[in-house]
């Protein structure tokens, strides 16, 4: 067992915390199939570092968890990880927990190359990246079905609230309601972000992993994978929850 | 953020994705600081090939860091077999012949991975939009006109 990294510094009121849905995403990317995977499409001997690249990292949990692991992962640790969450506290937590992650990764393995964390971003998605740049994009949505999204014409405020101030309930509020409101079917965000995949992967060896649930009916979702033409792929590579044959969470690998 | 971040990022408005002025975006009021990192010369080698070179340029243009050769590096200017003044008393024969760390290599070490904006804005050469960076994280989202 891969050691899970520390987010003892993370306050969860405002942050998500690490779940059942993260913990299936660091017990996929891990699985045996999936280092065989990641390792056949980035041979260490290929020289260019991958760009590894997670949406909506909230405590930072998973993408720390990546960069410390690296070289069990994907078999060399010469990686530049990158985080975006649309959580300004998000991204504060996801930098922390990357740089204490790194550190106790380097005093532990001194000869290996430490993976890079470029940086915390603050964004919607993966909206500022440059297009073709990403290697492994990682994305636990917010994916409960929900009636309507968010008010998004608050977040600036509440994303500036610094202070403990008399915003911070509704501040909180709100910004746990982004980390699990999904909209229709939990799938409006997840859907904006599959419409995204094939520009944002760099051609023909990028590869993109994203965690659904039983509700977002993974089958559909998967199908219309399909229907994107030009060598698209998608299977299920991990999941967690059975209950008479349905799984309750899945993580889907798409890849061309 | 750091100077290698600014390679990997572009204008987040859609109007923006196929114009090349949105990138790179223009650094402006940038307070720069160096945050040490142990050197790693494979990582730097592994790293220029997924530099835009022409943009890396124009960013420490901007900020009015060090002029960086006209056209990228080839791995074999990284790395010289001739051991450094200083070390020649202590190098042994085998270590000499040692490749090591040219210092190009150890120029772009400090530029790519030591180098962050602490604060400052970025600006889109497209659109003139600028993202603010408190803290050393940027803030990438739009008001809801714009995307
Ligand atoms: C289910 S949580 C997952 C958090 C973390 N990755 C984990 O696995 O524990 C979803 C995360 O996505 C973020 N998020 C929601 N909508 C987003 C968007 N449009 N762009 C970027 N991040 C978003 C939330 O703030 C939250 O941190
Ligand atoms: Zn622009």
């Amino acid at each position: 067992m891969l050691p899970t990294p520390s987010t003892d510094h993370v306050t969860f009121e405002n942050v998500y915390e690490p779940a059942e849905d993260s913990f299936l995403l660091l017990d996929t990317l891990s699985s045996r199939s999936e280092r065989e995977f990641l390792r056949a499409r980035f041979p260490a001997t290929a020289g260019a570092s991958p760009v590894v690249l997670e949406i909506g990292t909230g405590s930072g949990v998973v993408l720390a968890f990546v960069a410390a692991n690296a070289l069990h992962i994907l078999g060399r640790s010469d990686i530049m990880t990158v985080a975006t969450d649309i959580n300004s506290f998000a991204c504060h937590a996801t930098k922390k927990t990357l740089q204490l992650a790194l550190a106790s990764n380097a005093s532990e393995n001194p000869s290996a190359p430490v993976p890079i964390f470029l940086d915390s971003i603050n964004s919607d998605l993966a909206s500022p990246l440059r297009a073709g740049s990403l290697d492994v994009l990682i994305f636990n949505p917010p994916y409960v079905p929900t009636e309507g999204l968010p008010d998004l014409s608050k977040h600036d405020k509440f994303n500036a609230v610094t202070e403990h101030g008399a915003d911070s309930f509704d501040c909180n509020s709100h910004m746990l309601a982004l980390s699990y409101a999904g909209g229709v079917d939990g799938m409006e965000v997840t859907n904006r972000l599959l419409g995204q995949i094939p520009t944002l992967l760099r051609k023909g060896e990028g590869v993109a992993y994203i965690l659904l649930c039983a509700q977002n009916r993974p089958d559909h979702v998967k199908s219309l994978v399909r229907q994107w033409g030009s060598g698209w792929k998608v299977e299920t590579v991990g999941s967690s929850g059975k209950k008479a044959g349905w799984e309750r969470l899945q993580v889907i690998r798409i890849w061309q | 953020m750091k100077i290698l971040t600014l390679n990997f990022v572009t204008c987040a408005r859609k109007a923006c994705k196929a114009s090349p002025a949105a990138f790179p975006l223009r650094p402006r009021e940038a307070e720069l600081e160096i945050v040490e990192q142990d050197i790693n010369p494979l990582f730097v080698r592994n790293v220029l090939p997924r530099l835009e070179w022409d943009a890396l340029r124009e960013v420490c243009g901007e900020l009015g860091l060090q002029q960086l050769p006209s056209t990228a590096p080839s791995p074999d200017d990284l790395f010289t077999t001739t051991p450094a003044a200083a070390d020649t008393a202590m190098a042994d024969a085998a270590d000499a012949h040692e490749p090591r760390p040219s210092q190009l290599l150890r120029d772009l070490h400090t530029l790519l991975l030591e180098t962050t904006m602490r604060s400052g804005k970025l600006v889109c050469g497209n659109c003139g939009h600028e993202y603010a960076v408190k803290e050393g994280i940027a803030n990438f989202l739009l008001p809801s006109h714009l995307v």
